[in-house]
């Protein structure tokens, strides 16, 4: 009988333990919600938690009438599409030629690709390297250094192994190449695959900050998570120095109700909006990623 | 085996030909792995050549080719600097506090979410703890901000309503309160998802072991102390060792993203924020490029004694 109840009494607790925990991850994300929906002047009033006091579309409003925010969104969604197909693209390419056994050179191919996984020449050397090529200030420096992903060359690849041998041998007969293979055989029966890295890499795209921090200089190439940094980061410079830079002044329009905090907080809701939509997508895919997605952090 | 002999009596230059010949034979296969080749030489293999920059006084008009070699000048001056023990104490500190409440974390929800019974509500509970994941570091600096700030911040409402203060702190303008913030946010954005592995891990248990358990009385507590933790005690060993490789990986975006307020630069400098600050910001390539090559080299170091160690008790990475 003690068992029973000492496992009754863990029961509850461990319910209790998940929904504090629940609670904890979805209350900073509804409170940004709330500000973001309150007139800016009354939120800086305090006491704003779990309902707007004051509820407004105004701070939505001037983020969408911000050309800076909305080229930035654009460039965001341009380098989200452009760069996952074409890393997806020449990545499953490259894939598919590493997963057959007689391609000469292959064993040393793959030490070349794994060697990488270990070894980095860092941040410095990578930086001078594309200055070299001339990538600064070019939205290229987000789409080209990250076209090959050696994990998941290695995922693909392994997929690829594992397909039946009969099926590409019809093709062969048909008298197919390798790239009319590839693409009329291979590519539409390697769906799920091709979804779940081309997800991750779509996330990882769309979240990327710091890459156009470090390279790029020209306002209407910023995409819109590094927009976001300059502004955060020059709410807390005027909260502790009293000045803004450039970025947050033009931001904080001309409208009187509304505040930096609450214009920050609608601007981070927009730049989640696209992660949000494709969210129950991901769920489906990363049950069969999460493997692979984990190895990947 | 007539292949074979002939193959061994083949000159070196017939040899030759057909190697050409068969590699001509195969173009566009070959054609399918080079471009991609071409391009991990390029982002991957030139900048590992370009770290010997660190051991030059790299001039961004002459290039790597024509800059003065100075042999270890930025390792010392980095040893002897200043910055040094900062940086090293924040790097190692950090880390630690990491291995400690960070990696343990998502091992106690997988276990706990094994004892969910409810299937919806673990779902449920599951998808929620997910979500921080997919969020850039930038939205949850932002989140933390937010929550922690003097002007309605949600921390201080609720420490103000239970009169803990009396007036607002302004958390992030306090080093030491630093490292806490960091720590938290960091479990906040990955439990869930740091949790899938160790959740497949348990699926992977025999349910016939908690059977025979339960038949012989054991309490759930037991259980998981007996079961469960022993059957997952494999894959938490492959994750610690590859988190002590990274034991001077403090973190980097999260940092630089919370600790923008230069009073915490005495508690928020890590080796790879440094990097970026002297090398980047400061343009002083050749000494920044110098300590990030003194971690690259202690931690394949620490990796290399990690998986030693974790060999001689029986599981290793390679």
């Amino acid at each position: 009988m003690r068992t029973i109840n000492s496992d009754r009494i863990f029961i509850i607790l461990i319910y209790v333990f998940l929904i504090v925990m629940s609670f904890m991850m979805l209350y900073p994300f509804w409170n940004s919600v709330v500000i973001s929906f309150n007139t800016g002047t009354d939120t800086a009033l305090g006491g704003i938690t779990f309902w707007p006091r004051e509820f407004t579309l105004e701070n939505y409003k001037v983020v969408f009438q911000d050309k800076r925010m909305m080229s930035g969104f654009l460039i965001s969604v341009l380098r989200t599409v452009i760069g996952t197909a074409i890393s997806i693209t020449c990545t499953a390419i490259f894939a598919y030629g590493m997963s057959k056994k007689h391609l000469i050179g292959r064993k040393y191919f793959m030490i070349m690709c794994i060697i990488t996984m270990y070894f980095s020449g860092g941040l410095i050397p990578a930086y001078l390297i594309n200055r070299e090529l001339g990538l600064m200030d070019s939205f290229w420096v987000m789409v080209i250094p990250n076209i090959i992903s050696v994990w998941n060359m290695i995922i693909f690849r392994t997929f690829f192994l594992e397909l039946p041998e009969g099926l590409e041998e019809s093709a062969k007969i048909d008298g197919c190449g390798n790239w009319r293979t590839f693409f009329s055989i291979v590519v539409p029966i390697s769906g799920p695959v091709i979804a779940t890295l081309s997800l991750f890499a779509a996330v990882w795209h769309w979240n990327d900050w710091f890459t156009a921090s470090i390279y790029i200089t020209s306002e209407h190439l910023m995409p819109i998570q590094t927009l976001l940094q300059q502004i955060l980061s020059s709410n807390i410079m005027s909260e502790q120095m009293m000045q803004t830079n450039a970025a947050a002044q033009g931001h904080m329009a001309s409208m009187q109700n509304v505040t930096t905090k609450s214009l920050t907080m609608s601007t981070m809701l927009v730049a989640t909006i696209p992660i949000l939509l494709i969210y129950p997508f991901l769920q489906k895919y990363f049950t069969k990623g999460v493997m692979i997605g984990s190895m990947k952090e | 085996m007539k292949k074979d002999s002939m193959a061994a009596v083949m000159s070196h230059k017939d040899r030759k030909k057909s190697f050409w010949v068969r590699y001509i034979a195969q173009i566009d296969l070959q054609l399918m792995v080079i471009p991609a080749l071409v391009l991990i030489f390029i982002f991957s293999y030139l900048p590992m050549y370009g770290v010997l920059m660190s051991f030059q006084d790299y001039d961004i008009f002459g290039g790597f080719f024509h800059s003065p070699w100075v042999g270890f000048k930025h390792f010392k001056m980095f040893f002897d600097s200043p910055d040094f023990w900062n940086v090293m104490r924040n790097t190692i500190v950090i880390s630690f506090l990491r291995l400690l409440i960070g990696f343990p974390a998502p091992i106690i929800l997988a276990i706990i979410l094994n004892e969910v019974a409810h299937i919806r509500f673990k779902k449920v509970i599951q998808t929620i703890s997910y979500l921080p994941h997919f969020l850039s570091w930038v939205i949850v600096s932002g989140l933390a901000m937010s929550i922690l700030a003097t002007e309605n911040g949600s921390l201080n409402i609720l420490l103000e309503k239970f009169n803990l203060i009396n007036e607002p702190i302004n958390f992030l303008s306090i080093p030491n309160y630093f490292w806490g913030i960091l720590i938290s946010t960091g479990v906040w954005k990955e439990i869930g998802f740091s949790a899938i592995i160790y959740i497949a891990a348990i699926a992977g248990i025999n349910p016939e072991v908690y059977e025979a358990a339960s038949i012989d009385g054991a309490t759930r507590l037991k259980k998981i102390m007996y079961i469960t933790i022993p059957g997952i005690t494999g894959v938490i060993i492959i994750f610690m060792i590859l988190a002590v490789g990274d034991i001077l990986s403090a973190g980097f975006e999260d940092i630089l993203l919370l600790a923008k307020n230069p009073v915490l630069q005495d508690v928020s400098d890590v080796i790879d924020t440094y990097v970026y600050r002297v090398g980047i910001k400061n343009s002083r390539f050749s000494y920044a490029a110098a300590v990030g090559l003194f971690k690259s080299i202690i931690s394949i170091a620490l990796l290399t004694i990690a998986n030693a160690v974790a060999r001689k008790i029986g599981r290793s990475l390679w």
